[in-house]
């Protein structure tokens, strides 16, 4: 048989293959052409404008959370924009921070020995990820904090708080310009501290000697700032909130949309934090402990040298989809009118301007952005901590 | 604590060789080992005691003691001299239960609703007993026999005598229900499609499966479900616009089957490479392959994911809710509104009875699939 003999039928494969795609190819742009003639008419019918211009607009509604300067009779929707994003990544941050404590917690407490430990653990995990999300977030909100007293019976708690049906009201730290320098006295703090514990390690490293540094380091980091701020006179005070007759004046507003969405979110995602960290610290084999101990490692050395680099690098991965999961989800505001990004601007801003197509595709980008740079960074660690075969 | 606990699990003996063979007999044994072990554990087990102590008995006296079980209103569930402290309300649930159920369905018509949830019932069994007789017609049933057939029944079909039901009188347990179905009906489906799409060799169809599950897994699913209800109604024809709840199934579809094909490649990549080159040299087509040898195999193999990924799906139906569709959640927002039944309790017994609803449901399904799981591993280490 000759080479042309065997060529022909792979051309023929080949040119089949390249049709069956340029085929496809004109299918998806007749529809997305059908589409975008049937939108610029049905715009045109409800007198829609499209584009971007809407932007610079001036927005004319309220935002009940700003965490930027916002008026509703002077900003434009592009700060709304902006207000919203940053109220997401609130909620998310503060969220990630409390489910991965939270998660921890649970995840090493169900492989407690302790039964009853272990069993409280199991139903924590068990009873909250068979709940929808949403349903919790509403319970948080209408049965728990909807139900706490009026602005009549507000609690007063120790220290000025404020704690109604119309939020948590704490004292707001009132920082004077003096306060820099405490925040420099930490970072120094901070610095000096490492570069002691690189010192412990390279004396280690020559004589074999163990220097225990944990406690110098925590009175530099502890300590500095605390020199420096009774020195620079305690440049800190309190705004304390006043209880008036018809609202909290003052303080630091807690919104309740707020709180039932960060304690809904943390306590629904930890259960699932609490899985991945199960699997990964039993996915450290028990030869690697028993190693450890042979080699004389004490047992606070054995864990952090041996068992938790080995379980972090199961954990990390799942992990970072349960943050990704967390940030889709915080979304989910939108029910109780926690202004997040959804809420504000495919909310409030799709309803006044009608451009849809404009708005869900910047609200869509957003998140597909903060998930690509996730994936990205996650990726990264994933090539840092694979396993090098010698 | 969570360091020592973490300390005992990694670095102790487990009870099993450490301690002598009699400290582990008899119960006494048995709590010496599991709870009282060392100090630590001493104080967490009176914890964990204390901590029951104060939340069990409380819970009991709300749902059950101290609940109220009948009555025509709020008045029955409000606090009064007979009853100071009232628990759950479920006379408020008993009372509104069929609009649970089916929402604004026609009283007269409910039967279709009862003869659907039969009639799913039996499609659900058939094809996920694992010792079921010919689970290819159950697939058969069910993807395509059961939703024409539920088309029918619910909707409605005047020439068959059968009243048309428009779907915004649906609602409550039938409209979760209806879109959860059409959530796997479809995504299964669609998903094998985007995930071979993944893996195909023609860069034009790798580039569009790939777009559009990154794109639909990287954003949330309430944007999803607001672009299928805002943004659909504008790129068709103004006759040709679906209903409220369409659109919304529509969305479901598109997000559910995005998650599926991610969970049906990790089962295809779980089929040895032998298979496909054996197909091969059997002399089969590709879709002769795939249909016949490969994804046989892999959706086996990947039974599990795919009923986890189902349970996701099961609790994403709730986002329904936001686009304005009265699924179960939104029947019970509906029912605490009502002035007639405002009382302070009403908003946690509607809750507690949707968790109930939800848990009973979600729960129930992962222990299929980790049965499911022991199975396939047993059956791989023979």
């Amino acid at each position: 048989m000759t080479d042309a003999a065997h060529e022909a039928p792979r051309r023929r494969r080949r040119l089949g293959s390249v049709a069956v795609q340029i085929g496809l190819l004109v299918i998806i742009a007749a529809l997305g052409y059908g589409a975008i003639l049937n939108a610029a008419q049905n715009l045109a019918r409800a007198h829609i404008a499209s584009g971007f211009g809407f932007w610079n607009n001036t927005v004319g509604f309220d935002i009940s959370q700003t965490l930027i300067s916002y008026s509703a009779s002077a900003s434009t929707f592009g700060r709304a924009f902006w207000v919203g994003l940053l109220n997401t990544l609130l909620v998310a941050g503060i969220g990630i921070v409390l489910a991965t404590v939270l998660g921890f917690v649970v995840g090493i407490a169900r492989l407690s020995r302790n039964w009853l430990v272990s069993r409280l653990a199991g139903f924590y995990v068990e009873t909250l990820r068979n709940v929808p999300l949403l349903l919790q977030i509403l319970f948080w909100y209408n049965a728990v904090l909807q139900s706490l007293p009026a602005l009549r019976g507000s609690i007063v708690l120790p220290g000025g708080g404020i704690l109604n049906n119309r939020g948590l009201f704490l004292p707001r730290p009132v920082f004077a310009p003096g306060f820099t320098a405490v925040i420099a006295a930490l970072l120094l703090g901070i610095a000096a501290a490492i570069l002691l514990r690189l010192w412990a390690g390279r004396r280690q490293a020559q004589t074999g000697a163990e220097i225990n540094v944990l406690w110098h380091a925590l009175g530099l980091i502890v300590g500095l700032p605390l020199a420096a701020f009774a020195l620079s006179g305690f440049p800190l005070s309190f705004e304390i909130p006043d209880l008036g007759r018809f609202n909290v004046r003052g303080g630091l507003e807690i919104l309740p949309e707020f709180a039932a969405l960060l304690i809904a979110l943390s306590v629904y995602t930890a259960a699932f934090i609490a899985e991945v960290v199960r699997a990964g610290i039993l996915a450290v084999p028990r030869g690697q402990i028993e190693a450890a101990q042979a080699l004389g490692l004490r047992s606070g050395n054995t864990l952090r040298l041996v068992v938790v680099p080995q379980a972090m690098r199961v954990i990390v991965p799942p992990l970072t989809s349960q943050y990704l999961n967390l940030i889709k989800n915080s979304s989910l505001g939108v029910a109780i009118g926690y202004p997040d990004l959804v809420q504000v601007f495919a909310g409030s801003v799709l309803n006044i301007t009608g451009q849809a197509v404009e708005v869900i595709a910047i609200t869509m980008a957003v998140y597909l952005a903060i998930s690509l740079v996730t994936s990205l960074a996650m990726n990264l660690y994933g090539r840092s901590t694979v396993i090098v075969e010698r | 604590m969570p360091m020592s606990t973490i300390e005992q699990r990694a670095l102790s003996d487990s009870p099993r060789t450490s301690a002598p063979l009699s400290a582990r007999a008899g119960m006494f044994g048995w709590l010496r080992a599991n709870l009282l072990s060392s100090p630590v554990n001493i104080a967490l087990t009176l914890l964990c005691i204390v901590f029951i102590a104060w939340a069990l008995p409380s819970l009991l006296r709300f749902f059950f003691f101290d609940a109220v079980w009948s009555g025509a209103d709020r008045q029955a569930c409000l606090a009064s001299p007979m009853r100071p402290h009232p628990g759950a309300c479920w006379a408020f649930v008993r009372v509104w239960f069929s609009y649970f159920v089916y929402g604004f369905y026609p009283a007269g018509q409910r039967w279709r609703v009862d003869l659907f949830f039969l009639a799913l019932a039996f499609g659900v069994v058939w094809l996920l007993r694992l010792s079921s007789p010919r689970r290819d017609l159950a697939a058969l049933y069910f993807f395509v026999i059961l939703p024409a057939l539920s088309f029918i029944l619910l909707h409605g079909a005047p020439y068959l005598g059968l009243a048309v039901v428009p779907t915004a009188l649906w609602g409550g347990i039938l409209v979760t229900i209806v879109v959860a179905t059409v959530g796997i009906v479809f995504s299964l489906p669609l998903g094998i499609l985007l995930a071979l799409g993944r893996r195909s060799d023609k860069p034009v169809v790798r580039l569009l499966a790939v777009g559009f599950i990154e794109v639909v897994r990287g954003v949330p699913v309430i944007t999803v479900l607001f672009m299928a209800s805002v943004m659909l109604p504008l790129f068709v024809p103004e006759p040709l616009a679906p209903d409220k709840l369409l659109r919304a199934l529509i969305g479901v579809a598109m997000f559910a089957s995005a998650y599926m094909a991610e969970v049906v490649r990790g089962g295809l990549a779980a089929v040895p490479r032998g298979q496909y080159e054996a197909a091969r040299a059997l002399g089969l087509s590709y879709w002769r392959m795939m249909a016949l040898v490969i994804l046989p195999q892999a959706l086996q193999a990947t039974l599990p994911n795919i009923v986890n990924t189902f349970i996701g799906l099961f609790k994403d139906t709730t986002l329904v809710f936001v686009v304005g569709i009265f699924d179960f959640l939104r029947t019970i927002e509906a029912a605490r509104a009502d002035p007639k039944w405002a009382a302070p309790n009403i908003p946690v017994t509607g809750y507690a009875f949707a968790a109930l609803f939800y848990f009973v449901f979600c729960y129930g399904m992962s222990r299929y699939a980790q049965s499911v799981e022991a199975r396939l591993a047993r059956g791989s280490r023979r």
